[in-house]
């Protein structure tokens, strides 16, 4: 077995008795504070399929996030609280704004794909800001949690705790089985030498498409969740610093791993998490952390544990 | 009509050449030093935050002007030459994360230095008033003033770029990167001018602000995004692009704010126009990059590398 | 019967250098068609436009009698146009099986395919190591190809063009760059080739062109002055005048 999935294995099995261990503790509150960073992995790890294996920086990737968070939000105001329902129209439109905008930033590349990403994602931003029926710039409180066929998956943190981990394994092993495909194995060879698969009979932009599409989709299933984790559903999910700190769990995990942007993320919301209770002006440190985490290191964490590169 | 055309049209060229003054520093870093900096909309903001500490002690707009520039200057060599510099060999992607990180950091080190609270500052009496432009219309002396000044700055780079040795190298250096150090020239010393000559001007812009929009943390992440809306437009790399981009830009984007709902009232009624030209109006702009990109994905005046 | 490669009018210009200048030949089934010239002359400039990585400015290309001139790279190549590059053209974190296996994926089924695992297609990775050991790489299979030596990256690249198994192969100075014994393999690799598919080959060793070429072109700056048999091209005094001379001369 690669080291990869070796160390996906070993983060589950730890994660697994964590409830148990924080109520031990006396702090069950930790138990929702890592199921965010559990559908934050999630995101990442849609992220990482294009990034880290595609090589497209994508630059606007909190807005599937926000997607996925309307659609939730959007359809329960509207009384419609049901995951069968919602998350296939979060998937439909993440997809459906992933063809769109991902059809035009294609087009180009390097610098240029990384900025266009980033305006489409404000495009989102400011869409959803201007609709003053579901909150507008503030926002709006959830109107009911989501339900699955009538049961609640999101009833106590320790079910959400479970849903969240048993969803990523879920979407870990999808995206291993992908990258490991026949298209990921295109994708991949994209990355490396766009030039020698034109040469060998591969057009680029359709599995370039196809991975942007899928990347938004399971992004939107990350939003669906954050909603019902915060209760609450905000133009603030979608803004170009959450797209920002998407890449560097990424980049910080360990880009083209899988595992690397489940550790990334946990990482990254456990360490904001901390910060924040020390300091308020915990983007200070933060932000000096992540400066020198690229500018001293290479690989990421993943790289670390590889103890090369 | 005529005279809200003409006001929102004045508005438009001034919100331009603002974002021309970012946009100019931004795309010559990119072009010349195939760095992407997403912590130029911070070095904005502090133009903003010297111009307002710099007035507060002299207790004079002018001097505060005065002063914060040369700091800004000063603040992007100094940033230059502790980060960016390490940052020339490494990916965008690593380019970009770093400065996130920077952009993160001077978005709270303001907030540590002067609290989340907006920061005004007073006009001298002097540009505090307007003057006549067109019948009865009156504009404000001090938003001429900005215009002057944006429109004075272009032409000085313009000058600078298609007249002199330095705007020479900076041409060759955004088409053709080894020409440059095959010239004899310090490619060191050259990246550090153009560093700090970006975030001067986007300081300078932001100092000129201050008296309009007062200072505040994280006001500088819209210009940024604007501007990467601009450079893309325009073609990243030039200049000449950046500016057509810069005014058009501003003109769509401040039209499309007060004439969208209007021209919509023609089609729909006037809650819906209301409603649908709100949604639309902050989205036109990225509407417009769209589709110039989808006719010239290398934007309107490609440089050619 | 149709040229396997037709070549009609050729014209590129960068500027005000005329890289191809009309230049038009033909490529006969099976046949081996060398071109040389002198350095700069625009013989990569010439693979680029049959290729497909560089748009000509005038003429045709067409491939089996078929015009080809306004297709991408990718759909030249899936009609059966092959071709190595001058500077090695890899995929560096790949390995050298993956390489070849992408090939042949190419032409064989969908590739938007997304739950099986590739490297378990053996109809994949039989063809590939097959092409692999064809062009001498046997035993190379699981090494990263960023890894492989300046010849054996050279020896990959004719193995992915081989398992793409073209109807015309184009070959940019297959053999610069490596040592001795390589480029010998190389060249039997070559001669084992001619018959099979239509091969354009480039290269500055005068020798092996000479043993191996059907027909060569002499390409002087971007105009094709001679087209012949070998013997007839070392007869040809314009080509000795503007270039076998000075060869032979140095
Ligand atoms: N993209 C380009 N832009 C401008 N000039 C170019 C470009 N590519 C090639 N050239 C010029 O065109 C001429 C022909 O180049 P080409 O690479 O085709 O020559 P060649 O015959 O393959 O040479 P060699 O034997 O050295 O490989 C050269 O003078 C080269 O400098
Ligand atoms: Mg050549």
């Amino acid at each position: 077995m690669r080291l990869s999935d070796r160390a996906m294995l070993v983060t589950f099995a730890v994660l697994l008795p964590m409830p148990a261990l924080f109520s031990a503790m006396g702090e069950p509150f930790l138990t929702v504070v890592l199921t965010r960073a559990l559908i934050f992995a999630i995101a990442a790890l849609s992220l990482d399929l294009i990034l880290g294996f595609g090589a497209m920086v994508s630059f606007g990737h909190a807005a599937y996030l926000g997607i996925g968070a309307y659609a939730a939000g959007i359809l329960a105001a509207n009384g419609v609280t049901g995951l069968e329902v919602q998350l296939p129209v979060a998937l439909a439109a993440a997809g459906a704004f992933a063809l769109v905008t991902g059809a035009i930033s294609l087009r180009t590349r390097g610098v240029h794909f990384i900025m266009i990403t980033l305006a489409f994602g404000q495009m989102a931003y400011f869409l959803m800001s201007s609709l003053s029926a579901y909150g507008g710039d503030d926002g709006m409180a959830l109107a009911g949690r989501s339900t699955l066929f009538g049961a609640d998956p999101f009833g106590s943190s320790l079910r959400f705790f479970y849903v969240t981990l048993a969803l990523l394994a879920g979407i870990w092993a999808l995206l291993r089985a992908v990258t490991r495909s026949r298209f990921g194995r295109v994708l991949t060879g994209t990355r490396e030498n766009e030039t020698r698969m034109q040469a060998i009979g591969f057009s680029p932009f359709g599995y370039r498409l196809t991975a942007y599409a899928i990347s938004g989709m399971i992004a939107s299933v990350a939003g669906v969740l954050l909603a019902n984790h915060a209760a609450f559903v905000s133009p603030s999910y979608m803004g170009w610093a959450r797209s920002g700190e998407m890449i560097a769990m990424v980049v910080l995990g360990g880009m083209g791993t899988l595992t690397g942007p489940v550790l990334g993320a946990i990482a990254f919301i456990l360490s904001e998490e901390a910060l924040a209770r020390l300091t308020t002006h915990w983007r200070l440190p933060f932000g000096a952390a992540v400066v020198l985490a690229v500018l001293f290191t290479r690989g990421g964490l993943l790289g670390a544990l590889r103890g090369r590169r | 009509m005529t005279n809200l055309l003409i006001l929102q049209g004045l508005n438009g060229l001034q919100f331009g050449v603002l974002l021309f003054l970012v946009a100019a520093g931004l795309t010559l870093i990119f072009g010349v030093m195939d760095v992407i900096n997403l912590a130029h909309g911070a070095q904005y903001m502090v133009g903003a935050y010297l111009a307002a500490a710099f007035t507060g002690l002299a207790g004079n707009f002018l001097l505060g002007l005065v002063l914060a520039v040369p700091v800004a200057l000063a603040f992007g060599l100094v940033l230059e030459w502790l980060v960016i510099r390490r940052l020339y060999d490494r990916s965008h992607l690593d380019q970009v994360l770093v400065t996130f990180g920077l952009m993160l950091m001077l978005n709270e080190g303001v907030r540590i230095l002067w609290g989340s609270a907006p920061i005004s500052v007073d006009l001298p009496e002097a540009l505090s008033g307007s003057i006549p432009v067109w019948g009865t219309l009156r504009y404000p002396v001090y938003r001429l003033a900005i215009l002057g000044a944006g429109l004075g700055v272009a032409l000085g780079l313009w000058w600078m770029i298609h007249r002199t040795r330095l705007g020479m190298l900076l041409r060759a250096g955004a088409s053709n990167r080894a020409m440059v150090s095959a010239l004899g020239t310090d490619i060191n010393r050259l990246f550090l001018l153009v560093f700090g000559a970006g975030a001067m001007l986007a300081g300078f812009a932001g100092a000129m602000m201050v008296p309009v929009i007062s200072a505040e943390p994280d006001m500088g992440d819209t210009v940024l995004i604007l501007t990467f809306v601009v450079i893309v437009i325009g073609g990243i790399g030039s200049i000449r692009g950046a500016f057509v981009a810069a005014l058009l830009v501003g003109l769509v984007d401040t039209l499309g704010r007060s004439f969208g709902p209007i021209l919509l009232r023609s089609l729909m009624e006037p809650d819906m126009a209301s409603q649908t030209g709100r949604t639309l109006a902050p989205m036109l702009i990225y509407i417009l990059m769209a589709a110039i990109l989808a006719v010239r994905p290398a934007g309107l005046f490609p440089v050619q590398r | 019967m149709t040229p396997a490669l037709s070549v009609r009018g050729l014209t590129k210009s960068f500027d005000a250098l005329k890289v191809s200048d009309g230049i038009s030949f033909d490529v006969a089934w099976g046949e081996l068609h060398a071109i040389i010239g002198p350095n700069g002359a625009g013989k990569t400039t010439l693979i680029h436009q049959l290729s497909g990585s560089l748009a000509p400015d005038a003429g045709r290309i067409l491939l089996g009698g078929h015009d080809i001139t306004r297709l991408s790279m990718a759909a030249r190549a899936r009609r059966g146009l092959a071709r190595s590059f001058q500077i090695t053209s890899i995929l560096a974190g790949l390995t050298a099986l993956e390489n070849v296996a992408l090939a042949v994926q190419a032409r064989s089924g969908s590739s938007f395919r997304f739950l099986r695992q590739v490297a378990r297609e053996s109809a994949l990775n039989d063809q590939a190591a097959e092409a692999l050991a064809a062009a001498g790489l046997a035993g190379a299979e699981d090494r990263s190809a960023g890894t492989l030596s300046h010849g054996e990256k050279r020896q990959l690249e004719i193995a992915i063009a081989l398992a793409m198994q073209p109807k015309v192969l184009l070959l940019d100075e297959p053999l610069a760059g490596t040592g001795h014994r390589e480029s010998a393999a190389l060249l039997d690799l070559i001669a084992g080739l001619k018959g099979r598919l239509s091969i354009v080959l480039i290269e500055h060793d005068m020798e092996a062109v000479f043993a191996l070429a059907d027909r060569i072109s002499v390409l002087v700056y971007g105009r094709l002055i001679a087209t012949g048999t070998p013997d007839a091209i070392r007869a040809d005094a314009q080509v000795r005048a503007a270039y076998l001379g000075d060869e032979e001369g140095a």
